[in-house]
């Protein structure tokens, strides 16, 4: 470990204060710090200092994603190889998946890394980790045969206008993987949804039919999938949303580390309870009378509510909020998936509309803890003048 | 006695860290030199009456406040002022007075102070060199002595790091306790707040002429914000008062003597610290002599005038501080740890989030170093300082506000009621390593000047 040290020590000589390569110091701190924690001390403030820190955030949420990034790289080539009937084992349906997944998650990756490094050493700060995140995410909510110029471009697009230009990390509006996914929606549209688009190879191959549960609901057609498929996630759909199975697993960590908000989760999952069983009571259509229960674990929401909508940053940022934001969230993802026959899956839709509300829903929070303050004030200043 | 509440508090966090203080009081020689800081004065700002090589009596003013003139700071020993030690654009860093280890001390007339009035004790407090040791709230400055504050606070019960036990500390000096606590009642409106541990109220018991409260739960659940939150928030415009329990016996012990008492019993903690013990020596004591008399663990430490989480930096050869119980000696970490960023890796490390073992594994204490374990990055994860903060108030959206310097929104979500240490947990768990005290002190020196 002295000797690897030392050879970066010497290796990062050139970036120092008052070298030539200074102003890209934030490309060599990155790899830097990802191969050890600095040994920066504090200066300031408490002498102490929690051991964790944002790398070991991200790279939690992370280990979050990989059961159902791996379950979606096994399903991809499992839907492909069911539906043209050929006989297959794991190892075949993994192969075919991560043949079109990996290429996708290194666009995405090596699109938005060097976009970030451009604005740090622009802007002149280190590089911050949740892009790891951001990066892993783009391509698990994408279809499996979307071209990858369209991945490359929607992330560009991502990072550039949902996060650099509101100020980088910790400052952006809306989420950006789902502003990634929503940018491609629109633009692209034939590659984004349809029933050809979410089984592999359902364009070019005529025996496959890669049309998702929600779509031949919205289109009136009977769903021949049981719950427990629909739980587990041998269905099709966008690469790593369909299993709720993987994606529970996947809550889980979130939850125990601390790291995903409980009471986001719960709260959707509360909002989407509640609007799927009163659409059930009225059952004025096929996607209206689709059981409550199906509804949770079918389309995008398992998946969206747990890994996209705890998104902190995008979220409401205090606990009462997240309730509200969680619950909200829940109601509007079942609403725009009964009453829109255009969108057949409502969960990014109400993700996005939510983040532009959490500020909204933050103030009036933080509002009621100022009105309390100011009528402990006005109630002194009265109780003086008696 | 009667207890008028009893404050709980969940939210917090107790650090288990090695070398706490045994309850023993190490004799050690008596330094030769002595300091005042005026940093150690927040919002102080010092007029020299004294100069290079001067003599000097214990008790006598060695500088006062530019802001009101009545409030001078006294030297803890008679002596020579050795020297002045200036910084940046000449400010004063230290007055530093060689002790002539005779007792040579300035009296004031005292027989009668129970017969005086208000106004005629403050002015003999003033006088005397005792008033820096009453603070005020909001902002924690030395108090302002022509404001009447609605209420008195002291907090014998503190939960910070390695915290000395003021049990221990005014053991034998209850009686000059029970005077100061006098003493307070004539300055006060209404009452005199005295916060103990709820698990044992000890020999606080026999205090009378105060309310007693009780303190539990974890730190900050001893930090005075919280106390008053509870029992007399803070409106704009009131004042609250604050004094250190040890201030309290010097006050009763000038009551009784006319001599200024520069008391201090002092915990010396830390995890490099072998064997940590409680010495007695005066404000502003060199170090070095003391420390001397402790074996350190480490090359390289790191010695602070305070706890771990709101103390301030020294050095084996610098000063005790004003008023501080406490110092804390910690190894420096300035050294590097390979992927120490995977989650559940180095579980030796003293964690307070669930992305590590450290709680689980290791029920005794833990070895801290003063490594940062990171590097600042923005704000993102959301709800953890929550988590440690007991107080009634939004603290990242305070912060925020900090930093924007918007002076309107921090009035309103509260920074009157806040001081830099009700932070201290929040520097030490928060994700992106903000130095939320210093923002929150920077705001406060805003709130200052705009406002007053």
């Amino acid at each position: 470990m002295n000797a690897l040290r030392k050879k970066f020590d010497s290796l990062r000589r050139p970036f120092g204060k008052g070298q030539k390569l200074e102003k890209f110091a934030p490309a060599i701190n990155a790899f830097d710090t990802f191969l050890f924690v600095p040994n920066h001390t504090t200066k300031k403030g408490a002498h102490i200092r929690d051991a964790v820190d944002l790398k070991r955030t991200m790279v939690t949420v992370i280990i979050a994603l990989l059961p159902a990034l791996i379950y979606g790289i096994y399903n991809t080539g499992y839907q492909y190889h069911v539906q043209t009937g050929e006989s297959f084992t794991f190892i075949n349906a993994f192969i075919h998946g991560a043949f079109k997944i990996v290429p996708m998650i290194i666009v995405s990756y090596v699109v938005g890394l060097t976009i970030e490094f451009g604005f740090a050493v622009y802007r002149g700060h280190e590089i911050n980790e949740g892009y790891l995140v951001t990066g892993l995410l783009i391509p698990m909510i994408m279809p499996v045969d979307i071209p990858l110029w369209m991945v490359g471009i929607s992330t560009a697009f991502a990072v550039l206008i949902a996060k650099e230009a509101f100020g980088g990390t910790g400052m952006n509006i809306l989420n950006p993987a789902l502003t990634a996914r929503a940018f491609a929606f629109f633009a692209y549209p034939t590659y984004m949804s349809g029933n050809k688009v979410w089984v592999s190879e359902a364009g070019s191959v005529d025996g496959i039919s890669g049309e998702t549960i929600l779509g031949s609901l919205a289109a009136g057609q009977d769903v021949k999938y049981s719950m427990i498929q629909m739980f587990q996630g041998s269905i099709p759909g966008s690469i790593a949303e369909t299993s709720t199975l993987w994606v529970a697993v996947g809550a889980l960590i979130l939850i125990l580390t601390g790291i995903g908000s409980w009471r986001i989760i719960i709260g959707g999952i509360i909002g989407a309870a509640i609007m799927g069983l009163l659409f059930n009571l009225w059952g004025a259509n096929a996607l209206m009378s689709f059981s409550w229960t199906n509804h949770l674990v079918v389309g995008g929401f398992a998946f969206g509510i747990v890994f996209m909508a705890t998104d902190p940053v995008s979220a409401a940022q205090t606990n009462k909020g997240k309730w509200i934001y969680g619950i909200l969230t829940g109601i509007l993802c079942i609403m725009i998936r009964v009453f829109n026959p255009a969108y057949p899956e409502g969960v990014m839709l109400a993700i996005l509309l939510m983040n532009v509300f959490a500020p909204t829903i933050d103030h009036y929070v933080v509002n009621a803890n100022i009105n309390k303050r100011k009528k402990r004030w006005i109630n002194a200043q009265e109780l003086k003048t008696i | 006695m009667r207890i008028i509440k009893k404050i709980q508090t969940r939210r917090g966090a107790n650090l288990n860290i090695n070398g706490e203080a045994e309850k023993i009081i190490l004799r050690t020689p008596s330094s030769k030199t002595f300091a005042l800081k005026p940093d150690d004065f927040f919002g102080t700002f010092p007029k020299l009456l004294k100069k290079e090589g001067q003599e000097i009596k214990a008790g006598e003013p060695v500088f006062f406040s530019k802001n009101d003139p009545r409030i001078k700071f006294v030297s803890p020993v008679s002596g020579i002022i050795q020297s002045i030690e200036r910084g940046p654009r000449r400010k004063i860093e230290k007055i530093i007075i060689a002790n002539s280890l005779v007792d040579d001390s300035i009296s004031h007339k005292v027989d009668n102070w129970e017969k005086l009035n208000r106004n005629e004790l403050i002015t003999l407090l003033l006088e005397s060199g005792n008033w820096p040791f009453i603070h005020q709230r909001p902002y924690g400055t030395i108090a302002n002595p022509d404001e009447t504050p609605k209420a008195i606070f002291i907090s014998a019960h503190r939960t910070s790091p390695l915290c000395p036990d003021f049990e221990f500390i005014l053991n034998k000096e209850i009686k000059a306790f029970q005077d100061g606590i006098l003493i307070l009642n004539k300055l006060v409106d209404q009452q005199v707040f005295l916060g103990t541990n709820a698990s044992h109220p000890g020999i606080f018991n026999e205090i009378s002429d105060i309310q007693n409260y009780t303190v539990a739960g974890p730190h900050p659940a001893g930090n005075i914000s919280l106390h008053i939150q509870e029992l007399a928030p803070l409106n704009m415009g009131e004042r609250v008062w604050t004094v250190n329990p040890e201030d309290v016996a010097n006050l009763g012990r000038f009551a009784k003597t006319g001599k200024f008492s520069p008391r201090r019993t002092i915990a010396i903690t830390g995890n490099a610290v072998e064997d940590p013990k409680y010495i007695i020596t005066k404000q502003g004591a060199e170090l070095q002599p003391i420390l001397d008399e402790f074996k350190l663990l480490y090359p390289q430490n790191r010695v602070i005038n305070g706890d771990l989480l709101s103390g301030t930096i020294t050095h084996l050869d610098g000063y005790l501080g004003y008023y501080n119980n406490q110092i804390s000696v910690i190894p420096e970490g300035n050294d590097y740890r390979m992927f120490g960023w995977l989650p559940f890796k180095d579980n030796n490390i003293l964690s307070l989030s669930n992305t590590s073992f450290s709680r689980l594994f290791k029920k005794k204490g833990f070895e801290v170093d003063t490594n940062l374990n990171g590097e600042e990055r923005a704000i993102v994860v959301t709800g953890e300082m929550e988590k440690v903060f007991p107080l009634d108030v939004y603290p990242m959206q305070l912060l925020k506000a900090c930093m924007f310097e918007d002076i309107e929104k921090m009035e309103a979500l509260g920074i009157y009621e806040v001081v830099p240490e009700d932070f201290g947990l929040i520097d030490y768990a928060n994700t992106s390593k903000i130095e939320a005290q210093e923002i929150i002190r920077q705001g406060i020196e805003l709130m200052i000047n705009e406002v007053g």
